[in-house]
């Protein structure tokens, strides 16, 4: 486990990307991991069907916040409906190796708001689809 | 400092089996989380499993050789917890840990004496079992919460104690705070609690397994605690009540076992403690249970908070040159007042990082915001890391604490 703390991880962590508020979000959803309180909420900016912009902000553990930077980076100039389907697959190449099973909802928090605010609905866990 | 008895600490030690099982990295096990659960020693294990080999048979009533040792072994276990705890048989009613033993008193006594104008007076430092459950009250008989606050070392702030008592039907307060380990001064609140008239129930749940506690000295009318957090199995707890405020509580759970006499449309409710636990109880692991007091007895409770005390002291000795590299202890920072608990966050490492990289060395600890999510968000703290300390641990094991601490700032290039 402590090889997932990469220097690319730790600079996602420390110098999150697409971090803070849009000033108009088209769509947006906030969701907390409540066994550990790890908190994300997403923004985007969509304009016709496609992720123009987004920012992610919230607090929590260096595997759930340079998840979500990495994520924010993937998705934008992405379809909306494309974003509202992605499974766990995209955060898992993000971060490349070495997610233990008691820190996945960790690393798919973000991917979890990202779709409630794609689909416009609470998403289940990506890890559990 | 005061030497720590090693000899006696190895000897705690190999009366535990899972401390010698390493971890699947071949890492000694340093178990560094009895504030979640304790570990357990080989006469509660064995006490269970001899019920469930020799005398597994239902208790009460029944009348052949296995029912009735059954009978007597759970009865006897009462006893125990009794003795341990300076009460009376009659006063300790088995739950299946502290939150259901709270619940009890919510929704049996609660609901039957809290109205519109009474207040219930808690504290900031409330697990959520000590708060839920009264929210949930306030909110059916109209009742408001009042609350003792905290200071930014986690110690209540007693000053304005008299005006918060003020028309308070119920004190439900905390013995000692999981978050912090901060031991709130009882003998200080109760005396000024009772000359208001309030009615007073104590969480016991974090001071139990570490405190000398006695019942009768302490002049509650309630205290609720779990069993696994007292070397004792999961699934078993108790609550102690006064007798005569027992005695005029309805029922809380109804079925078998709880009543004296049953027609179709009324029934009338057995005596003290049986009026309480509705069903078949937990049997194998309320046996379990008087096991581990009969062993916290054997230790001698003055040694055990001796032993923690020595033990923390050591710790805060071993952090302190962390601190200008970032590392926060919270909480009192002071083993006089406070139980083994050190909670504490090391620079940016955020404490579920901090977990996953100590478990890699075998050293396991708790992080998160510990069930008490109102006190996290007052203190500006989104998670915090928590080593907890108990009568098996040594030395050595803050030794590890210390080397894995090391190892993350080495992991995050601190």
């Amino acid at each position: 486990m402590d090889d997932f703390y990469r220097d690319f991880i730790l600079d996602h962590y420390r110098n999150p990307r697409n971090h803070g508020h849009l000033e108009r979000a088209s769509a947006s959803a906030e969701d907390v991991n409540p066994l550990c309180g790890d908190r994300i909420r997403m923004e985007l900016d969509v304009r016709g069907g496609v992720i123009a912009d987004v920012r992610f902000s919230g607090q929590g553990c260096a595997i759930s916040q340079a998840s979500a930077s990495m994520l924010t980076e993937s998705i934008k100039g992405m379809p909306l409906e494309e974003a509202a389907k992605l499974s766990k697959e995209i955060v898992l190449e993000n971060v490349g190796i070495g997610i233990s099973p008691t820190r996945m909802k960790c690393a798919m928090l973000g991917l979890r708001v990202l779709k409630s605010a794609a689909i416009g609905e609470i998403a289940g866990w990506p890890d559990e689809e | 400092m005061i030497a720590i008895d090693d000899a006696k600490v190895q000897r705690v030690i190999a009366d535990f089996p899972i401390l010698a099982r390493p971890t699947s990295r071949g890492k000694r096990l340093v178990y560094l989380d009895s504030a979640a659960t304790s570990q357990k020693p080989n006469v509660v294990i064995d006490a269970i499993d001899r019920y469930y080999r020799e005398y597994n048979a239902n208790i009460h009533r029944g009348v052949y050789e296995i029912a009735a040792r059954a009978t007597d072994e759970f009865e006897a276990a009462r006893a125990k917890v009794a003795r341990f705890i300076n009460a009376a048989t009659q006063e300790v009613i088995w739950t299946r840990n502290a939150t259901e033993a709270i619940n009890l008193v919510a929704y049996s006594w609660g609901l039957q004496n809290l109205g519109p104008d009474d207040v219930i007076l808690t504290s900031e430092l409330e697990h959520h079992s000590n708060l839920v459950p009264w929210q949930l009250v306030a909110q059916k008989t109209g009742a408001s919460l009042r609350f003792i606050p905290a200071d930014d070392r986690g110690e209540l702030v007693l000053d304005r104690l008299d005006t918060l008592l003020e028309g308070v039907k119920l004190l439900a307060i905390t013995h000692v705070s999981n978050t912090l380990g901060t031991i709130v001064p009882l003998e200080r609140i109760i005396p000024k609690a009772r000359a208001a008239g309030a009615t007073i129930l104590v969480d016991g749940a974090q001071a139990i397994p570490h405190l000398a506690v006695d019942m009768r000295a302490l002049d509650v009318d309630f205290y609720a605690f779990s069993g696994h957090k007292m070397l004792g199995p999961t699934g078993i707890g108790v609550l102690y009540g006064k007798r005569a405020i027992l005695e005029a509580m309805p029922p809380f759970l109804a079925g078998g076992d709880m009543i004296r006499h049953v027609a179709y449309d009324r029934s009338s409710f057995n005596d003290l403690p049986w009026k309480f636990e509705a069903g078949t109880s937990n049997i194998a692991d309320a046996i379990g249970l008087g096991a581990a007091v009969e062993y916290l007895e054997s230790l001698g409770m003055d040694w055990v908070r001796s032993h923690e005390q020595e033990l923390l002291a050591y710790a805060f000795e071993r952090l302190a040159p962390l601190a200008p590299r970032g590392l926060a202890i919270y909480g009192p920072h002071d083993p006089e007042r406070a139980s083994g608990v050190i909670s504490f966050n090391f620079a940016d490492i955020h404490a579920h990082d901090m977990a996953s990289i100590l478990d890699t060395e075998g050293v396991c600890i708790r992080a998160g915001h510990h069930c008490t999510m109102p006190l996290m968000e007052k203190m500006g703290w989104s998670a915090t890391a928590r080593a907890s300390l108990y009568v098996y641990n040594t030395r050595a094991d803050v030794d590890a604490l210390i080397e894995g601490l090391e190892k993350a700032a080495r992991v995050f290039k601190l």
